[in-house]
């Protein structure tokens, strides 16, 4: 068990011919994930190294039975990307793309609540069940199958949390990056409750980052319902009052969603919070062991 | 959609969205209170007429032009808090006109947006003088919470609204804007009437509101906001000021907009990092950071500042960085003279290790690099990447994860 993707999950790559998408392409298909397909609108017919090329993500998902697909196309066209593997019926939407004009995102997102497509991103690595299933540009090495849930709104920092679990012997079940743009198809809270249905998750890792509200509003969600262990993080405990530190969310503002906000309803949602990002792994090991001797 | 998540929890919604306005206004690309009336007026929002002026004899030419007895003069600068500051003035003569706009001209204003070091007034704005009768709020801007655009609006006009909001948010009304429905004329009247307006007001209101909801979303603007809103003595309802910000990933579709940036309103090191398109924010402490991603390039900041030291920077050279783009970050961050050391963090996903590595090797060859390197490297391709950096013969300190390389840097600058 793992949540959202698997063995036997089908994926197809929109925008398999740029550089970005053969590169990745091939990385999840050495990886073992079943990359069945690719669309470039204009190349149907021809082939990415074996991999059928469509013209439409409606074709693809026909001749393939495909139920997932990882977008790398542009940013002016990533939004109509999303909206098109949507309405062709895919189930997972995993947009890689980063820089999508953010009312596009707006209009993708109203179309997306009327299907039963779940999105994943944008400008996110991807998500991954170790030793089964890689979707996205995250480095597939450092990954170990087990039985830690990782959800984090920032890529780098996704791996860097799961190198360390993976250099303690901690195995993950599933790690989802859900991106760090204004507007994303899936939530802290949303990859939270796919965490808690699942048997094969053990404990979770949560990564945040300042700025908004939704670490705040995950930590009353887990004190709530969360049936296991979490760990959290907050980048941006030293970010300066009132600049931007690359993401639209990213910013201290007004006593609200500044990095000592999020730490404390974390903790007071009974939530573990590791204060150096270097400590991530240890946290988490710390945390199982104290449940073990109790 | 609608109000869905939105009315669940109002004081968070108002919260939220003002720190997103907040976000808006320092992130994102802003242009001048002229700038954004001239786009609002060409979507047919009521604005004062008005003329900006770059010297002095040009705002005695503009207040001629107005040809009415008294006239406003604005400093021009991308903050708010302008008026308390001594940057707007009534004035009666076109002599008058020229008299202030020669005492702002070129001199610092210091509001309590600016920060202590000010900003330069390079232009200054002669606008027609309104009769107000009563200031309102009028705010509209991406909600990340509720998916959408939504409208803030307040009776408590021409005052700081983020206080309005800490103090009494009952009196700040939001409503988010359907995407498919677009700016309805019932929300408008809602609005208009929760506002207290009257009459003729109602229904201009609403058409100002649809007049800016269109130039939001044709511009791809991030934020519009217009305090105050006011209606004048004679009943009209009019965009006394206004500030507009953008969505710097929709500006490739706005060339007219991106033509509107003000370098002088940005720091001279984040504009040319702008140009490699480069997240680079300028900071107080001495260790030059190069880090891909913005969650771990706050983390590295966090780590740095961890172990006793300050980081001079926040540097993002993002997913898909070539060569190019990394000799320049590396120049970037080594312009700012208070550098006394480097730390570059890597996790390679997209970004590959070993064009990281190319990239610093030739920036560190142009620039003659003087101050410790510190290189933690971990990911796609880090071997090759690894294997440059041993082979080039530029020295540097590999450390073996993020608190080493964070110990390494620290102790390298007390040396």
């Amino acid at each position: 068990m793992s949540i959202l993707v698997n063995k036997n999950t089908r994926v197809l790559t929109q925008g398999i011919t740029g550089a970005t998408g053969q590169l990745h392409t091939r990385a999840c298909r050495e990886y073992g994930t079943q990359m069945v397909g690719g669309v470039v609108p204009g190349k149907g017919g021809t082939d990415f190294e074996g991999i059928p090329i469509f013209d439409t993500v409606e074709q693809a998902r026909k001749a393939t039975g495909a139920n997932a697909t990882v977008i790398y196309v542009p940013p002016p066209f990533a939004a109509d990307a999303i909206v098109e593997a949507a309405s062709a019926g895919i189930e997972l939407i995993i947009c890689i793309t980063e820089g999508v004009p953010v009312l596009d995102m707006v209009k993708a997102k109203a179309y997306l609540a009327q299907t039963n497509s779940r999105l994943i991103g944008p400008n996110c690595p991807g998500i991954i069940t170790p030793g089964e299933c890689k979707i996205g540009i995250m480095p597939g090495y450092i990954h170990k199958p087990g039985d830690i849930g990782v959800v984090s709104r920032s890529g780098t920092l996704t791996y860097e949390a799961v190198y360390q679990l993976t250099q303690l012997g901690l195995g993950q079940s599933s790690c989802i990056g859900i991106g760090g743009d204004p507007i994303v198809g899936t939530t802290h809270i949303d990859a939270l409750k796919l965490f808690n249905e699942d048997p094969k998750t053990r404990a979770v890792i949560m990564i945040g980052e300042i700025g908004g509200t939704a670490e705040e509003e995950a930590a009353e969600y887990i004190k709530q319902n969360f049936k296991k262990p979490v760990v959290a993080f907050i980048a941006g405990q030293t970010a300066p009052k009132g600049r931007r530190m690359g993401h639209a969310g990213a910013i201290i503002s007004g006593g609200r969603g500044t990095a000592a906000d999020k730490i404390a309803a974390l903790k007071a949602a009974g939530i573990a919070v590791a204060m150096s990002p270097a400590d991530l792994g240890s946290t988490m090991k710390q945390t199982l062991e104290g449940r073990a001797t109790h | 959609m609608g109000g869905r998540t939105f009315e669940l929890d109002r004081r968070d919604s108002v919260s939220g969205l003002r720190a997103q306005a907040r976000a808006a206004k320092l992130s994102k690309m802003n242009i001048h209170e002229f700038q954004a009336k001239q786009i609002l007026a060409r979507f047919g929002a009521p604005v004062p007429k008005g003329q900006p002026a770059s010297t002095p004899d040009e705002a005695a030419a503009a207040f001629k032009a107005l040809g009415q007895s008294k006239a406003v003069i604005k400093a021009q600068i991308h903050a708010g808090g302008r008026g308390k500051a001594g940057g707007v003035k009534l004035v009666s003569s076109a002599d008058e006109a020229r008299e202030f706009a020669a005492s702002l001209l070129g001199k610092t204003l210091v509001t309590h947006q600016t920060g202590p070091q000010g900003r330069v007034v390079r232009r200054v704005y002669v606008e027609e003088a309104s009769q107000v009768a009563r200031e309102l709020y009028l705010g509209m801007l991406v909600d990340r919470k509720a998916g959408v655009v939504s409208i803030v609006a307040s009776t408590e006009g021409g005052i700081d609204i983020e206080e309005v909001a800490a103090k009494t948010p009952e009196k700040i009304l939001t409503e988010p804007i359907n995407p498919t429905l677009g700016m309805s004329a019932f929300l408008g009247r809602k609005i208009a009437f929760a506002l207290g307006l009257k009459d003729k007001q109602v229904n201009q209101f609403a058409a100002l509101l649809a007049a800016i909801y269109k130039a939001f979303i044709e511009t791809d603007a991030s934020m519009v906001e217009i305090n105050p809103l006011v209606v004048t003595q004679d009943g009209r309802v009019v965009c006394l000021d206004a500030k507009m910000s953008f969505d710097d990933n929709g500006l490739f579709r706005h060339p007219d907009i991106r033509e509107l940036r003000d370098p002088n309103e940005e720091d001279p090191a984040e504009t040319e990092a702008a140009k490699y398109d480069l997240s680079y924010v300028h900071l107080d402490g001495n260790i030059g950071c190069m880090v891909n991603g913005a969650g771990l390039a706050m983390a590295t900041m966090d780590i740095v500042k961890f172990y006793g030291a300050e980081p001079a920077n926040f540097l993002d050279v993002g997913g898909g960085a070539t060569t190019e783009k990394v000799a320049a970050a590396f120049r970037i961050l080594l312009s700012d003279q208070r550098v006394k050391g480097v730390l570059i963090n890597i996790f390679g996903g997209i970004m590959r290790c070993d064009v990281l590595a190319q990239g610093v090797v030739e920036a560190a060859r142009q620039v003659n690099l003087k101050v410790p390197l510190v290189v933690r490297m971990e990911g796609t391709n880090v071997d090759l990447g690894k294997k440059i950096l041993a082979e080039s013969g530029i020295k540097v300190i590999a450390a073996a994860d993020m608190a080493d390389a964070a110990r390494r840097v620290t102790e390298a600058i007390r040396a």
